[in-house]
C-alpha cells in the first residue's frame, strides 16, 4: 500500500481536529480534537520514517505519546477544577482574562 | 615695591569690608575710615609712581603674581596684576580724584543716617576698578569690570526709597549686563584663538609682539566689536548710551565718581588696552570711531535741552566720552591723546559734578536750573571752581580741555580720507555744541535773574520739567549758602587740576612721552595745519558761546520751559533712546516671546501631545483582540501557522 495514503489520512485528521477545536465550545471536545490532531502529527511522523526508512520519525511519536499523556493529565486537572468552580465546561466562559 | 600693587587694591576693599560687616558701632568714625582708606590707596599710588619715573621708559612695567587663581591642564588663569603707564595714570585718576569725593561726601551726606554704608560702597567702587586696571590678564579683569557694575548699582540705588532711583540703578545694571555678555565672549573667542588671555602672552611688549596679531582679520574682528560692546555698555556710548542719563538718580558725589573717575572711563581703558588687537582689525577700529563720533553729537544733543543741571552734566559725560572713543579707535595716532582728555576730563566733570552737589546743597536740592539763576553772588566758591572747570570743558585756550580735546580734533583729521574729514568735523561739531550748552548751564545756574525767589508764581504743573517736586521744602524759599569746606577744598584741588593738567600734560608731550611704550605713538599726518585745527576749534567754541548768550545771557530765561521745536522735545527726551528700546527691544522681546510661547504650545507640545494620543488609540484599538475567548486566540495562532507554511512553501518555490 502506498504509504502517501497514510499522509491524506494524517491531514485529514488534522483538520477534523483543528475545526473541532476552532468552533466546539466542550471543553472536553475541544481536548478530545487536540488529541486528534495529536495523534494526526504522529501518524505522518510515522509514515515519513517509513517512506525514508529512517527510524527519527518513530522515535519522535514515542516523544510526543509521553509529552500528551502529561498533557492529558494538567489538562483534564483544569477542566475539573474549572467546572467545579463555574458548573459548566464551555471554553467560552472563562473569559476572565481580558481588558 | 611690586608688593604694593595688591595694597592699592587691599585698601579700599578693606575699608568696604569693615564699613559694611561693621554695623551701627561704626556709624560716628565711618566716613572717615572709608576717606583715609581711600587716600592711603592714593598714597600707595603716589609712591609707585615716583618709583616709575625713576625707571628707564622701557622698563616700566611692575607685575606681581600672588596666586593661581584657576590652575587646570590648559587654561591659567592667575591672580597677577600689571602696573604699567597705562595703569598708573588710571590708579592715579581713580585713586586721587576718588579720595577727593570721599572728601566731599563727608560732607555732603552728613544729615544721611545711612552714610557709613554709602562710603562702603563708595570703597567698594575704588577697589572694583583698581582690580579692573590693574588686572594681568582679561578673566581678571572682568572680575573688576562686574565689581564696577555691582557697586553702580549700590550707589545710583543708594536712596532706594525713591522707586525712580531703584529703577535707575536696575536699568544700569541691565544695560551694562549686555555690555558684559560682551565682554565674555570677546574673553571666550580670545581663549579658544590663542588659548590664553593673559596681557602678556597676548598683547605682547615692544620688544616681543603679542600673539594677537596672528589669528585672522574676521576673528580679530569680532573680538574687536565684542570688546567695543563691553566699552559701549561701560562707557554708555551708543547704542548702550540709556542708563547715563537715569543713573542721576543717585547722589551727586557718585555721579562725579561714575563720570570722572570710574565706571565710564573703564571702556576707554578696555579699548585702549586691547590696542594691540584693535590696530590689527581695520573694520573694528572704524566701528569704534564711528561709534565715538555719533556718541559725541548725541550726548551733547541732550545735554543742549536738559533744564535738570546733572542731566545736562550727564549729557557732556556722554560727549566727551564720544571724545576718548574716537580718538581710541584712531589706533596709535589717538591712544595716548584718548587717556589724556580721559583724565583731563576727570579733573573738570569731578569738578562740574561736585560744583551742581554744590549748588544743590544750597538749593533744597532743586535740580532744576530754570529754579536757579544769579548764584554767584551767594556761592562763590563754588561759582568759581565751577566756572573754572566750564572754561575747561568748551577748550578756552590755555585750560586743560583746550589742549586734550584739540589733540584729538586734529588726530581725528589726521585719519585721512573722506572719513577724516567726516570725523573730524562731527569732533568739530561737537566742540562747538559743548561750548553751547555749558554756557547754558552756566548762565541758567549763576547769572541772570534769581528765579528761585518767585517760585510760588511759577505753574505747579509743568510737563517739561524734571520731577522734583517730591523734594522737601518745594514751597519755601530757598537760601541759597556756600557749602562747608569739605565740600569746597576737593572742588578748588579739582579746580587747579581743571586749570593746569592740560598745560602740564602737553607741553613738551610729557603725556604722550609717558604713554608711548604701551600704546605706541605715531604723528598723524593731517590735512589741515595743527595751527588751523587749534583756530578753527576756537573759532567754534567761540560761536558756540555767543550763541548760547543770546539766548539765555541776553533774554530772561523762562521759568517754565518753552514747547521748543521737534528737536528740542525730542532731545528732552534724550533722543527719544528709551522709546526706541521700548518699541524695538521690550515690543519685540515680547513678541519674539509670545511668538515662541506659540510655536512651543502649537509645535512642540502638538508634536509630543499627538505621538501620545495616537500610541493611545491605536493601542485602545489593539485592545479589542484580546477579547478573552480561548477559541479566538487559537483562530490566531492557526492563522499564523498557516502563513508561516505558506510563507515556507513559497519561498522554496522560489
Amino acid at each position: 500500500m502506498n504509504p502517501v495514503n497514510y499522509l491524506y489520512l494524517a491531514a485529514l485528521l488534522f483538520t477534523i481536529g483543528a475545526t473541532g477545536v476552532l468552533i466546539r465550545r466542550n471543553a472536553i471536545v475541544v481536548f478530545m480534537c487536540i488529541e486528534l490532531m495529536l495523534n494526526a502529527c504522529n501518524l505522518s511522523l510515522v509514515a515519513f520514517s517509513r517512506m525514508h526508512g529512517n527510524l527519527d520519525g518513530q522515535i519522535i511519536a514515542f516523544f510526543t505519546m509521553v509529552v500528551a499523556a502529561a498533557e492529558v493529565v494538567v489538562g483534564l486537572a483544569i477542566i475539573v477544577s474549572l467546572f467545579r468552580s463555574r458548573h459548566s465546561a464551555s471554553v467560552d466562559d472563562a473569559s476572565l482574562m481580558k481588558l | 615695591m611690586e608688593n604694593l600693587i595688591a595694597l592699592l587694591i587691599a585698601a579700599p576693599l578693606l575699608g568696604a569690608a569693615v564699613l559694611l560687616c561693621g554695623g551701627r558701632r561704626l556709624d560716628a568714625v565711618g566716613h572717615w575710615i572709608g576717606t583715609l582708606l581711600a587716600s592711603l590707596s592714593f598714597v600707595f599710588g603716589a609712591v609707585l609712581f615716583f618709583d616709575l619715573l625713576g625707571k628707564d621708559a622701557t622698563d616700566r612695567t611692575l607685575t606681581q603674581h600672588l596666586f593661581s587663581w584657576i590652575p587646570v591642564e590648559g587654561f591659567q588663569a592667575d591672580i597677577a596684576f600689571r602696573l604699567d603707564q597705562l595703569s598708573m595714570t588710571f590708579v592715579l585718576l581713580i585713586t586721587g580724584v576718588g579720595s577727593l569725593i570721599h572728601l566731599y561726601s563727608v560732607g555732603y551726606m552728613e544729615h544721611d543716617e545711612r552714610r557709613r554704608r554709602f562710603f562702603g560702597y563708595l570703597n567698594l567702587f575704588l577697589a572694583a576698578m583698581l582690580l579692573l586696571v590693574l588686572a594681568d590678564n582679561y578673566l581678571l579683569l572682568y572680575v573688576g569690570w562686574e565689581g564696577v557694575g555691582l557697586a553702580s548699582y549700590l550707589l545710583i540705588g543708594f536712596w532706594q526709597h525713591k522707586p525712580s532711583a531703584a529703577t535707575a540703578a536696575k536699568k544700569a545694571f541691565l544695560v551694562n549686563r549686555v555690555g558684559d555678555m560682551g565682554l565674555s565672549i570677546a574673553i571666550m573667542i580670545m581663549f579658544t584663538t590663542f588659548g590664553t588671555f593673559a596681557f602678556g602672552p597676548l598683547l605682547g611688549s615692544e620688544e616681543t609682539p603679542g600673539v594677537a596679531g596672528d589669528a585672522s582679520e574676521g576673528t580679530l574682528t569680532a573680538i574687536g566689536l565684542m570688546l567695543l560692546l563691553a566699552a559701549c555698555g561701560k562707557s554708555a556710548q551708543v547704542p548702550l548710551q540709556s542708563w547715563l542719563g537715569d543713573a542721576m538718580e543717585g547722589p551727586t558725589p557718585v555721579s562725579a565718581l561714575i563720570h570722572a573717575a570710574t565706571m565710564v572711563t573703564a571702556g576707554v581703558y578696555l579699548i585702549v588696552r586691547s590696542g594691540a588687537i584693535f590696530d590689527a582689525a581695520p573694520d573694528a577700529q572704524l566701528v569704534v570711531t564711528i561709534v565715538g563720533a555719533v556718541t559725541l553729537l548725541f550726548g551733547a544733543i541732550v545735554g543742549c535741552a536738559k533744564d535738570d543741571i546733572k542731566k545736562a552734566l550727564a549729557g557732556s559725560t556722554m560727549s566727551q566720552i564720544g571724545y576718548m572713543i574716537l580718538a581710541a579707535g584712531l589706533g596709535p595716532i589717538g591712544y595716548a591723546f584718548a587717556i589724556m582728555h580721559l583724565v583731563t576730563h576727570g579733573f573738570f566733570k569731578a569738578g562740574l559734578f561736585l560744583g551742581a552737589g554744590s549748588v544743590m546743597h544750597g538749593m533744597n536740592d532743586e535740580v532744576d536750573m530754570r529754579k536757579y539763576g544769579g548764584l554767584r553772588k551767594y556761592m562763590p566758591i563754588t561759582f568759581i571752581t565751577f566756572g573754572l572747570g566750564y572754561l575747561a570743558i568748551i577748550g578756552f585756550p590755555g585750560l586743560s580741555g583746550f589742549f586734550s580735546k584739540d589733540k584729538i580734533i586734529e588726530a581725528a583729521f589726521a585719519k585721512g580720507g573722506t572719513e577724516g574729514w567726516i570725523l573730524g568735523g562731527c569732533a568739530l561739531l561737537g566742540a562747538a555744541i559743548t561750548a553751547y550748552y555749558m554756557t547754558r548751564v552756566m548762565l541758567m545756574t549763576f547769572f541772570g535773574e534769581e528765579r528761585w525767589r518767585n517760585r510760588e508764581t511759577a505753574s505747579p504743573a509743568e510737563p517739561n520739567v524734571e520731577p522734583a517736586a517730591e523734594h522737601q521744602g518745594e514751597h519755601a524759599e530757598p537760601h541759597p549758602h556756600e557749602s562747608p569746606s569739605s565740600m569746597t577744598i576737593p572742588m578748588i584741588v579739582l579746580a587747579f587740576g581743571s586749570v593746569f593738567a592740560g598745560a602740564l600734560f602737553s607741553i613738551g608731550d610729557r603725556f604722550v612721552n609717558w604713554l608711548e611704550p604701551i600704546t605706541g605713538f605715531e604723528h598723524g599726518h593731517s590735512p589741515l595745519s595743527a595751527a588751523a585745527v587749534t583756530s578753527s576749534t576756537v573759532a567754534v567754541m567761540v560761536i558756540g558761546v555767543a550763541v548760547a548768550y543770546v539766548q539765555y545771557g541776553r533774554r530772561p530765561v523762562p521759568a517754565v520751559a518753552p514747547r521748543g521745536s521737534l528737536l528740542t522735545r525730542a532731545a528732552r527726551r534724550d533722543l527719544l533712546q528709551d522709546d526706541f528700546n521700548h518699541v524695538v527691544l521690550v515690543r519685540g522681546g515680547e513678541h519674539l516671546t509670545r511668538s515662541l510661547v506659540y510655536v512651543d504650545h502649537t509645535l512642540v507640545d502638538g508634536v509630543v501631545n499627538g505621538t501620545a494620543a495616537s500610541v493611545g488609540g491605536l493601542s485602545g484599538r489593539l485592545r479589542r483582540l484580546q477579547n478573552g475567548y480561548a477559541r479566538s486566540y487559537a483562530v490566531s495562532m492557526f492563522g499564523g501557522a498557516a502563513l508561516l507554511v505558506a510563507a515556507t512553501l513559497l519561498m522554496r518555490a522560489v
